[in-house]
């Protein structure tokens, strides 16, 4: 199982994207492995990996009547990666505040410099119209120790905006 | 003593709900030793089920203690462990022996009142809380035939999906 390929697809959220995309692949002979599906705004929007024999132009062909017809937008790269690629995260760092520019910037070029290696990102805007609330949840693995990483966010802290970090503890059983 | 083979998902069996185990012999210590010797030789684990190796009984081992600042019953042979009190909940990454190279988040009582037999028969009572509690919820689930990944959730949106246990 090697010639893997990193697929990225987003269109218009609509029922059935995931069915008849995957159908192709399946009848293409691909295999399917991680995925990241998710709507964001009106998109759904899919990174998938697909190993298979076909060549990227045989798989967008095999794609382009579906892409046509639901309007999709389709990528294609090589991945060099392939499967049981996993890292696990040591730390889980929430933030909070009032939504304005640059605090996905300001958070993470300070996680950056603590050679922090962000696995997991999700982000979400809350509040109102009036009063914008930006939530961000980050996972990821970092060297250094807890204080140190909390420390880090003090002078953002009194900016107003709330980072909370908390080890990330698996257990295996 | 022997390491045992762990069974791995996809196999049925490990949906399967073990039986009570009503003799306290030698048998049952012999195979409480093997089992601990499967749990060390694999990825440091904190806990390990009996069904998890193939013997359908309610047997599990737990040991908590080697983790910094946790609190703990130290190690631990539960045999027909069974939780009499949960309270609480909270989100935790979880794996397992029987799922290799995949973990989920699970949301789990924080604390927990649990009744146990040790390998003798004597009845102990135990008061648990977060990771240890977490542990323990995590291997009876084997002897009821479930998987942590039966109880994954989504951060974004499943948090409230289902109820976590039912008493």
């Amino acid at each position: 199982m090697s010639d893997w390929n990193l697929l990225t697809l987003v269109g218009a959220d609509r029922p059935g994207i995931v069915a008849r995309v995957t159908r192709v692949l399946f009848a293409l002979g691909c295999h399917l492995g991680e995925a990241s599906m998710i709507r964001l705004g009106g998109n759904f929007t899919i990174m998938l990996m697909v190993s298979g024999a076909r060549s990227e132009a045989e798989l967008l062909a095999a794609l382009a009547p579906v892409a046509e017809e639901m309007d999709l937008r389709i990528h294609l790269d090589p991945s060099h990666g392939g499967l049981h690629h996993h890292l696990m995260p040591n730390y889980q760092v929430r933030v909070m505040g009032a939504d304005r520019a640059g605090i996905v910037a300001d958070v993470t070029e300070i996680l950056a410099e603590q050679g922090f290696n962000i696995l997991e990102l999700e982000s979400d805007v809350a509040g109102d119209r009036e009063h914008p609330l930006y939530i961000m949840n980050i996972q990821g693995y970092s060297g250094v120790t807890l204080e140190a990483l909390r420390d880090s966010f003090s002078a953002l802290s009194k900016r107003g905006v709330s980072v909370d970090v908390s080890p990330v503890d698996v257990l295996i059983g | 003593m022997a390491i045992l083979e762990i069974l791995k998902l996809p196999d049925a069996r490990l949906k399967q709900a073990s039986e009570t185990v009503e003799a306290f012999d030698q048998s049952l210590r012999d195979f409480v030793a093997d089992l601990e010797e499967t749990r060390l030789a694999g990825p440091a684990a904190v806990g390990i089920a009996a069904p998890q190796v193939g013997r359908f009984q309610r047997i599990v081992i737990l040991d908590v203690s080697g983790r910094p600042k946790t609190s703990s019953h130290g190690h631990l042979v539960l045999v027909n462990p069974e939780i009499v009190h949960w309270e609480g909940y909270a989100m935790g990454r979880e794996g397992c022996l029987s799922v290799p190279d995949y973990t989920g988040n699970v949301i789990r009582a924080t604390q927990i009142r649990l009744k146990a037999q040790d390998p003798d028969g004597q009845v102990h009572e135990y008061e648990m809380e977060g990771f240890e509690a977490r542990a323990v919820q995590h291997e009876i689930d084997h002897l009821d035939g479930l998987l942590f990944v039966d109880r994954v959730v989504s951060r974004r949106t499943d948090l409230y999906r289902r109820k976590v246990y039912q008493s």
